[in-house]
């Protein structure tokens, strides 16, 4: 079972990313499980959701303890809540930032897990760019499919465009695309 | 179809497929996506033969629901905590008048405080009321009730509340099959009411009845609801027939064999149990689950059957009936009342407005009653140190406040403190 945790806040589309996610991970045939971490879904306040990949029925309903990826939405939240919390040794780390690990202060954490399994992406900036709101879900799936292999961006794509038809889910496509390529191109650069 | 899809989406059409004829609802959290659900699949035209009725509350919604149902229409309702209690007058008119309305019950716990959270509260607020009560462990069995429970209503002419976990059920995004118009069709014939309201036939509904024949209709009532112990297991294997899967049905039972303890539970913490209980078993730990599927009307002699070898039985639910303990740990000690030898029952409330119920906790709670157990209600994960602390105010002074408010303020103030900690130890 691979385990992802999402966090942001309210308006970042945080609950449709966990959603999204699920929903790629079934379009590639596995079984999942996408919820949010219910109730304060105020704009702006702290969200968490989350969703489980397996090959077989997943029974499980606790909030996930010890993810196998954590994905930050939202920089700023580093300040008041200890995301990191259960984070698996192996484990990633997606970050939506233009700053560095450095000026985030999370040096510590990013040399505790493996080479490569850190990572930051820009999200809300392609997301500007291409969807024209600040909404980051979309582009941040698209980087975990470069990041983890746990779904393709095939299967990213196709799940977008499910939940949104049309203009709107054309340009979160891009999104998507665009952060992927970013964390390709690293990878190569690297 | 196999489809990756939100459980309140799965339901409506679920629902839809059992071609109701009026929906009345009043939106409330989590059970409010259901209705919506089908307000949109009414008004795109893709539920037809249905009228969509808004009112301007829960007693609205069923008092309509009644209507309809009394004029021969298969009627839908759904609603969650404070808006069943609102309602819970035409609850028992529902079912005293015999009309086989079906209700959503997305549970969430009962205010005060508030609380949009899920546990059983609402629906052990209203056991006696005299519905049928089934709790759907994954969102697969949650439209597959659905289905039944339709059948199962107009067959008795009982009401049947399908109780689903809010938010762990209701917002949860996973994979449900959802039937063909054609295998629902076969399956769930139109509805042939035993009591309608028609012109051409006028009848009256609804009598006052006095002494001399109260308890004859109020056991009749029972009555029917033991003829319902027969048919739901044959509704459920006509239906795994059909379906090509197990939903529903009284109860359901997992590694039960030669099991010492065996635990007990309803909706979808069993899932959880499960994975517990796979672990435990790994340990050599004799471990098993029963899934109570049917609450009410409660399987008594299958439950003496099932539970009756094992030496201890943990009960967990997600209720708790204040100034006694765990409201289905009692039930269960009634179901096994007068055995020879009856196992311990040993009660747990878990849960209690969407307190998270982990693995651990679990594993910990299980061993404990192979252990011996405890006496009286263990309430899992409780923080003994808030409870302390509260318990100590009220004694100091009388004028202590608010309980939940002083609560959330001793939380706030240890999580700033924790926040520092974190920021030192960052820097």
């Amino acid at each position: 079972m691979f385990q992802v945790r999402i966090h942001g806040r309210g308006g970042q589309g945080v609950v449709t990313a966990a959603e999204l996610l699920s929903v790629a991970a079934f379009r590639a045939g596995k079984h999942a499980q996408a919820f949010p971490s219910f109730g304060s879904e105020r704009t702006g306040a702290p969200v968490v959701a989350f969703c489980r990949v397996d090959d077989k029925e997943i029974r499980l309903r606790e909030p996930i303890l010890e993810p196998d990826c954590l994905i930050v939405q939202d920089a700023t939240l580093f300040k008041s809540i200890d995301l990191f919390e259960g984070l698996h040794p192996k484990g990633y780390l997606l970050v939506n930032t233009r700053k560095s690990f450095e000026e985030l202060h999370l040096e510590k954490v990013v040399h505790r897990l493996p080479e490569g399994h850190a990572r930051m992406v820009p999200a809300t900036e392609l997301a500007m760019q291409h969807v024209g709101r600040a909404v980051p879900n979309a582009a941040l799936l698209g980087a975990l499919a470069a990041l983890t292999r746990l779904v393709s961006l095939e299967h990213v794509v196709a799940a977008i465009r499910d939940a949104f038809p049309g203009k709107v889910g054309e340009a979160n496509v891009l999104a998507a695309m665009a952060a992927h390529d970013a964390l390709v191109r690293h990878d190569v650069a690297a | 179809m196999l489809k990756q899809i939100e459980g309140s989406r799965a339901m409506a059409e679920a629902i839809a497929l059992c071609r109701p004829e009026v929906i009345c609802a009043y939106p409330i959290t989590p059970q409010t996506h259901i209705v919506e659900g089908l307000g949109e699949m009414v008004r795109l035209g893709q539920l037809t033969n249905c009228e969509f009725i808004n009112v301007e509350s829960e007693f609205a919604a069923l008092s309509v629901a009644i209507g309809a149902s009394a004029a021969g229409a298969r009627a839908y309702t759904a609603t969650a905590s404070q808006g069943l209690l609102y309602m819970v007058e035409a609850v028992y008119n529902t079912s005293g008048l015999g009309l086989p309305i079906l209700m959503t019950l997305g549970n969430r716990a009962i205010g005060a405080p508030i609380n949009i959270w899920n546990d059983h509260s609402d629906a052990m607020a209203v056991r006696d009321a005299g519905w049928i009560q089934l709790f759907a462990e994954t969102n697969q069995e949650a439209a597959d009730l659905h289905i039944q429970a339709f059948r199962l209503a107009e067959t008795l002419s009982i009401p049947v509340m399908v109780c689903v976990d809010g938010f762990i059920l209701t917002h949860a995004f996973e994979r449900v099959d959802i039937p063909s118009q054609e295998s629902v069709d076969a399956f769930l014939p139109p509805y042939e009411p035993v009591q309608v309201l028609d012109p051409r036939a006028p009848i009256s509904i609804g009598a006052m009845v006095g002494p001399d024949a109260f308890t004859e209709v109020r056991y009749l009532q029972h009555y029917k609801q033991s003829q319902a112990l027969e048919l739901i297991p044959q509704l459920a294997s006509e239906f795994s027939e059909r379906f090509g899967r197990q939903s529903g049905g009284l109860l359901r039972t997992y590694c039960v064999e030669e099991a010492e303890l065996l635990i007990v539970a309803m909706g979808s913490i069993n899932g959880t149990i499960k994975d517990v209980v796979d672990e435990m078993r790994a340990d050599g730990v004799k471990i098993g689950l029963v899934t109570l599927t049917t609450f009410r009307p409660l399987p008594m002699s299958v439950l003496r059957h099932v539970l009756g070898g094992a030496r201890h039985i943990v009960v967990l639910e997600k209720s708790l009936s204040v100034g006694m303990g765990g409201p289905l740990a009692n039930d269960l000690d009634s179901a096994l009342r007068n055995l020879v030898t009856a196992p311990q029952v040993h009660s747990a409330v878990a849960g209690l407005g969407g307190r998270p119920i982990t693995k651990s906790s679990l594993n910990r709670l299980f061993r404990e009653a192979l252990n011996g157990g405890w006496e009286g209600t263990h309430f899992l994960d409780l923080n003994m140190s808030i409870v302390g602390g509260e318990i100590e105010r009220m004694r100091e002074t009388r004028r202590a406040g608010p309980i939940a408010e002083n609560i959330l303020r001793g939380l706030a103030q240890r999580s700033a403190l924790s926040g520092v900690m974190m920021e030192r130890g960052n820097e």
